[in-house]
């Protein structure tokens, strides 16, 4: 969130305002009362969209920064294109309020096309990036970085001129972007965004906003933040998919009604694909990952049992590291044992341990299918209830 | 022909001791690959199950054994490390099978190993059928032919090769490149070897949502390879925008990386795209009758 990401940028040497992190209204009010000048109110959520939806005041008083936080707090952040299902409010920043002259933007990231670092910098600060990508794709200048140099001064000199940014960044410039490569760099992040970098009427430049997205694959070189995360809210679909011993990406619901259960996650795409092609339409996306047992082959059924609004689910198995036979113990004892509601099964079973896989089903009194596009037809027809 | 890889490829295999390594290493043995030893830091001089030698660095592996080619199991946080000594020893292909390395690090080791390419990370790894196999692909389903393969996916590979097979389509080589954000051998890579590959006829390319490597490989078809008979998919055609499915690097964001913006990519470089991977067979049979 955006004080987790002010404490990296405050580590890392980029200026930001000064603020506190408040999780009462009663902690806002105190602090302002400590504080006295002009402060801003800013609801801490992953999402943005923030100022449209109302969720950044001002308050000049310790009385209006217990007013402010209390209504910003009221509800949740509203819904928007980024995130349809909103996101609650647990505490609020309570920020210096800086006299804008100017607000910029500038943003570190990984370019898959390169393989390099690129840093971005644009003098539309404030708004939606992607906006600005559409509206004014010309001012967006870009500067990949080969890791092994590293990032240099010149590299932000040039693009405070190249981006066409107000002079009055061209000072601090430099400095800033080191340290966000510097932030990037060491944290191991997927991006680092300041948006805005606010030029103040004296001629200070601070990062107003921060963003900062880590690589979960990285965090054990960084304990610390595995805390953070802790604070960090998952969404539904993650919980369940963790809930079920399967990783953050292995599950994502939809509002259909053929569930879908494949291997790879590759496999995983095409299947609801080719449910989509057989005119039905998906209750979820679940790849149940390589070498699953039977155990996590029964967690996924319930999973989608239980949390979708599938009447049909099409299980589709490729083995390869993954056990046909290891598969279809895990489907009859989910069957056997679960007590959850029971909805129509088609099963595509083949590769490894495919025979071993189809007698245990076939014993249980199954039978798998023999293609994909036959499983998803019958699991269209299956949900229809036909 | 093949690319890549042969029968008289020399692979180790670093993490051989480990669970993985140990069992992939006996069912490429099994598959006919030439592995000449092992590397697992601390047990170098011992045999390792299979009665291969194990070094403890990979440099006194080379020395020793000739190999150029290297296949990874060992877990992420140490992924990166042994990638850089397989450069550092002189190998010059890689497969990076771990899954889960910080995409820092695979930055680092893409942007500093010159010379050496990596396939991966987060791979099935790569076959040329009936020769050898680096790798967790399931042997069996394979058959020699002259129809390279190219897939971001593990088991949506496995799914496609068999219908080739079935459809009477062998393959020259199959590499399965990944689904990471950053990964060492793109499609690009890919078909420019497939395109020098007198073994290779025609080429299938399976993608997926997120990144721009379908539509950059769209571009080289268009520009490099006009009159290859190319068939292509794209996997994710349902997938909602700003959530990775699976794979990390199957993400949609905004505009980019949608299956559409694929898809029109191919079609624009003449490349057919199978709406299912069931119709891939046909799509090839139709493009190579073509004059």
């Amino acid at each position: 969130m955006e004080y987790q990401g002010k404490e990296l940028f405050r580590r890392s040497g980029i200026p930001v305002p000064r603020g506190q992190q408040c999780a009462t209204a009663q902690e806002a009010a105190e602090f302002v009362a400590r504080n006295p000048g002009q402060w801003v109110v800013k609801a801490q959520v992953l999402m943005g969209g923030r100022g449209k939806a109302g969720k950044i005041k001002f308050a000049d008083d310790a009385e209006q920064a217990r007013a402010m936080t209390t209504d910003v707090m009221a509800t949740p952040m509203p819904p928007n294109r980024q995130n349809p299902k909103g996101e609650p409010i647990n505490s609020v920043l309570i920020e210096e309020k800086l006299p804008i002259a100017k607000e910029a933007y500038c943003a570190i990231t990984i370019d898959r096309t390169t393989k390099k670092p690129v840093i971005m910098v644009s003098p539309f600060g404030g708004m939606d990036i992607e906006e600005v990508a559409e509206q004014h794709p010309e001012s967006i200048a870009k500067t990949f970085i080969d890791t092994a140099a590293g990032y240099w001064p010149y590299v932000g000199r040039d693009l405070a001129f190249v981006s066409g940014l107000d002079p009055g960044y061209r000072k601090a410039l430099p400095a800033i972007l080191a340290g966000l490569y510097d932030l990037f760099f060491t944290y191991g992040a997927k991006l680092v965004e300041i948006n805005p970098l606010v030029l103040t009427d004296d001629g200070r430049v601070f990062a107003s906003d921060s963003k900062v997205e880590l690589d979960d694959d990285g965090l054990f070189k960084n304990p610390e933040f595995k805390e953070w995360q802790k604070t960090l809210p998952l969404d539904e679909d993650e919980t369940l998919a963790v809930a079920a011993g399967l990783g953050v990406r292995n599950f994502r619901r939809f509002d259909g009604t053929v569930g879908t259960m494949a291997n790879g996650a590759g496999l995983a795409m095409a299947t609801m694909d080719a449910v989509n092609f057989a005119g039905g339409k998906i209750a979820n996306f679940l790849d149940v990952g390589g070498g699953a047992n039977a155990q996590r082959v029964r967690n996924c059924y319930e999973l989608i049992v239980n949390h979708t609004g599938a009447r049909s689910i099409f299980i589709n198995i490729f083995g390869g590291i993954t056990r046909g036979d290891e598969v279809a113990k895990g489907i009859v004892q989910a069957l056997a044992e679960t007590q959850s509601r029971k909805v129509p099964l088609v099963i595509r079973l083949t590769g490894t341990n495919e025979k071993e896989g189809r007698k245990i089903l076939a014993e249980a009194g199954m039978t798998p299918v023999e293609t994909m596009d036959e499983g998803a037809a019958r699991a269209v027809k299956l949900a229809a209830g036909a | 022909m093949s690319i890549y890889l042969d029968k008289n490829t020399k692979v180790i295999v670093q993490g051989i001791t480990g669970a993985e390594g140990s069992y992939h290493t006996g069912r490429m043995l099994d598959y006919g690959t030439k592995i000449v030893g092992g590397v697992t830091p601390g047990k170098g001089g011992q045999k390792s199950s299979h009665g291969l030698p194990v070094f403890d660095t990979v440099q006194q592996a080379v020395d020793a054994t000739g190999a150029t080619h290297t296949c990874i199991f060992v877990p992420p946080p140490f992924a990166a490390d042994a990638l850089f000594e397989a450069h550092a020893a002189g190998i010059g292909f890689a497969v990076c099978i771990t899954e889960g390395l910080p995409v820092h690090d695979v930055l680092r080791v893409v942007g500093a190993t010159p010379g050496m390419q990596i396939v991966g990370p987060n791979c099935p790894g790569l076959i040329s059928p009936g020769k050898s196999s680096i790798g967790i692909m399931p042997g069996h389903i394979f058959k020699e032919g002259d129809v390279g393969l190219i897939s971001r996916s593990g088991t949506l590979t496995y799914e496609v090769v068999d219908l080739l097979t079935r459809a009477g389509f062998g393959q020259s080589t199959c590499v399965g490149i990944g689904g990471d954000p950053i990964i060492g051998t793109t499609f690009v890579d890919c078909l420019r070897s497939f395109a020098n590959d007198p073994g290779t006829r025609a080429i299938v390319v399976c993608g997926e949502i997120g990144g721009s490597d379908e539509e950059d490989a769209a571009a080289f078809v268009a520009e490099h390879l006009p009159g290859t008979p190319i068939v292509g998919f794209i996997g994710g055609r349902n997938a909602p925008p700003g959530k990775s499915l699976g794979h990390a690097g199957a993400i949609v964001s905004g505009k980019f990386g949608t299956a559409k913006s694929k898809i029109e990519a191919f079609e624009a470089a003449g490349i057919p795209v199978a709406a299912r991977p069931s119709e891939i067979p046909g799509l090839l049979a139709d493009r190579l009758a073509k004059p």
